[in-house]
């Protein structure tokens, strides 16, 4: 039977914005479909669990110290598991966790994974709003992603890397140079929650598609009864654009 | 708002600021609650410090995230007959709405303020109340409040520089709170009942962690959210002695709930008309408030408390035509998982609205309908109609919560979507609804002659 095997890593630290709602979606959207699904949680100092999605979100300042070191010995553990074809998706301060350090406003230092190659700055504002970005996971598949940004980092990507997509409203990485997020590889970071993935059926169903390959090949996912998921998609576009 | 010109003098000011009071109510552009404290503010920055030692008996704060409005109408419901109180109403718990209700109370012996969260520092400094009730820290609107710890710290610069004299009274079981030094007297209130506890910890709990060492608490009983008989296995620091507590506690459906408080005045049965462990919790604050303003016995606390109207919109009841309605505000996690545990209780097919809005008084982020335990009412529903700006966005989280889509409608508008929530079935419909919603709910209901007006004095 296919089956779809998602890691979220620190449920009890990095919930904030309502990452559970995240984990509820990939659930749904398989289930539905006939598709097995399990998710394993681990948190500090457990044994990392063999995925096809890893997930990790954000937390309260306290709650990201209480588990960065954790997080920083499973690098080469992460980085196996995309290697061996995994995904990682990271929201919010996992996110920031994704790169080489993030710099507090009194230049304090929190040192990331450097998964990614990208550094993260706190800023003297912070970012709050309503964020529409445009975004092209697979190549020839463009769509929208809406949802709400609430960051003091200012994110600057290394030479070569592309962000996850382009800001039509609100911040983004930085809010300079019009990026939002990063996606390198099989790893997708971003700014956008709201939850992200909700709001974002088609984001969620591409992410599905490409996990359940590492295991199961193509797999085609049967068409699901969207009519809410795109009416609360195309208000929050709307207000966004307000 | 430009610069007030032309007025000096304390007296002058007052007086013109009660004057747009008086302009404010007539032109229907709100019940004076915040603007004339506004305008007296700006005025005379100093103004609360001047007008606070007015009130004989000096005055208390009671500041939460969840509770606030109830547990300041508990207090004045015991205090209020022996007393003249003066308070602030419906919400207007900014500097704002303390100057103008300081300013409406020419003769009063106490006041009895709720203090918005974030306000309560600036609003301590010049009020230096006598008594300061603590009720819980929860997470609360991130967009708006910024996080958890950030509101503890203000807190405890506040507690840190509260006169020796003054009284902390604080809700033992909530770790933030019973952390917080004070260096004057404190009553501790909390819940010693194991037989109210909750199975497992709730999805929105946030205070897992000890504040001072960060070791994963221990609990022997949670009762709601992080609040409970915690200890710390890193530091060894445990909830504090409780001075007020409830017992045996047994709840009445939705009706009320039935508890035995203890006091250092002595205990008392009481029959609180309002349902869910939260209102236990906001009871308990009110009773330890009191027995810090002193004067008063344990009957009157109970009386107080049994003869209590549930506060604008917190498991208000309503009878809107010919049915049955119950209103509810919702701002947070914590606080819509207690509603939501509350009516989950019911097991009787249950009509609901929820109006979902994300305006900046309800937090433009909705994110957090997504911590509320919605999955709670799956099979217990015979149809919730959702409205609000984010309406379909409330009706898809229900689906994901497993609620059959064939029970969900979307309605566009406040009105139509009360229109089809009373439309069908014949229990009460319960109506739960974001701050702005609730506002908007309001005006219709008054529009058809149900409620009256918030700034009239219930």
């Amino acid at each position: 039977m296919t089956d779809l095997r998602v890691c979220h890593l620190y449920p009890e630290h990095l919930n904030i914005y309502a990452d559970r709602g995240n984990i509820a979606v990939l659930r749904a959207r398989t289930q539905w479909r006939g598709i097995g699904f399990r998710v394993d949680g681990c948190g500090p100092g457990d044994e990392l669990p063999t995925a096809d999605l890893y997930y990790v979100g954000g937390g309260q300042d306290r709650d990201q110290l209480l588990i960065a070191d954790d997080l920083r010995a499973r690098t080469d553990g992460l980085r196996a598991a995309v290697d061996d074809g995994a995904w990682l998706l990271a929201v919010c301060g996992g996110y920031q966790m994704l790169g080489h350090y993030y710099r507090g406003h009194r230049g304090d230092e929190m040192r990331g994974t450097g998964l990614v190659d990208l550094v993260t700055e706190a800023g003297q504002t912070r970012m709050i709003g309503n964020i529409t970005i445009d975004c092209e996971l697979r190549p020839g598949e463009p769509l929208t992603v809406v949802g709400f940004e609430n960051h003091a980092g200012r994110t600057q990507l290394g030479d070569g890397l592309r962000p996850l997509g382009r800001v039509l409203r609100g911040h983004g990485n930085n809010g300079r140079d019009g990026g939002e997020g990063v996606h390198a590889g099989r790893i997708v970071g971003t700014y956008v929650h709201g939850p992200l993935l909700p709001k974002n059926p088609a984001l969620a169903d591409l992410l599905i598609a490409a996990a359940l390959e590492r295991r199961h090949g193509t797999v085609a996912l049967e068409p699901l009864d969207d009519r809410l998921e795109h009416s609360a998609h195309e208000v929050a576009v709307a207000i966004a654009g307000r | 708002m430009g610069r007030v010109r032309g007025v000096t003098g304390f007296p002058a000011k007052v007086a013109a600021a009660r004057a747009a009071a008086g302009l404010s109510r007539r032109t229907h552009a709100g019940g004076g609650t915040t603007l004339p404290g506004k305008l007296l503010l700006r005025m005379a920055p100093d103004a609360i410090e001047r007008m606070a030692p007015r009130l004989s008996e000096g005055a208390v704060a009671v500041s939460a995230t969840n509770g606030k409005t109830t547990t300041a109408k508990m207090l004045a419901s015991m205090l209020e007959p022996e007393r003249s109180l003066c308070r602030n109403t419906a919400g207007a718990n900014l500097a704002s709405g303390v100057a103008s209700a300081l300013l409406h109370c020419r003769r009063a012996d106490l006041g009895v303020f709720e203090v918005d969260e974030a306000a309560l520092a600036g609003v301590a400094r010049g009020l230096r109340p006598h008594v300061t009730v603590l009720g819980n820290l929860f997470r609360d609107q991130l967009d708006r409040y910024g996080e958890l710890e950030a509101i503890a710290a203000r807190w405890q610069e506040m507690t840190a520089q509260l006169p020796a004299e003054a009284q902390l009274v604080r809700n033992g079981d909530d770790p933030l709170l019973a952390s917080l030094e004070h260096a004057g007297p404190a009553l501790t209130f909390g819940i010693d009942d194991a037989g109210s506890e909750l199975a497992e910890m709730q999805h929105a709990s946030d205070s897992k962690w000890c504040p001072a060492c960060g070791t994963r608490l221990r609990y022997e009983h949670v009762y709601l959210g992080h609040l409970g008989e915690w200890s710390c296995p890193g530091c060894g620091r445990r909830r504090p002695r409780l001075d007020v507590w409830a017992d045996t506690i047994s709840p009445m459906g939705l009706d009320g709930t039935r508890f035995v408080l203890r006091t250092p005045l002595g205990d008392a049965a009481v029959e609180l008309p309002l349902p869910g462990l939260y209102n236990v919790y906001n009871a308990l604050a009110a009773a330890a408030a009191a027995c810090a303003v002193g004067r008063v016995d344990v009957e009157r606390l109970a009386v107080g408390l049994e003869r209590f109207d549930a506060a604008f919109g917190r498991f208000e009841r309503l009878r809107i035509g010919q049915r049955d309605a119950v209103l509810m505000l919702a701002k947070n996690p914590a606080g819509a998982n207690e509603l939501i545990r509350t009516l989950a209780s019911d097991e009787r097919p249950k009509q609901l609205l929820i109006a979902l809005n994300d305006r900046i008084a309800d937090g433009r982020d909705v994110s957090w309908i997504w911590d509320v335990d919605f999955e709670l009412l799956a099979g217990g529903v015979q149809e919730i109609v959702t409205t609000g700006t984010r309406a379909s966005e409330m009706a898809m989280r229900l689906k994901y919560g497993g609620i059959e889509t064939d029970r969900l409608v979307v309605a566009e508008g406040i009105a139509a979507g009360l229109d089809q929530a009373l439309a069908d079935g014949d229990g009460p419909a319960y109506l739960l609804c974001t701050y702005t919603a609730m506002l908007e709910l309001r005006a219709v209901l008054q529009r058809r002659g149900v409620v009256r007006p918030y700034w009239e004095p219930a």
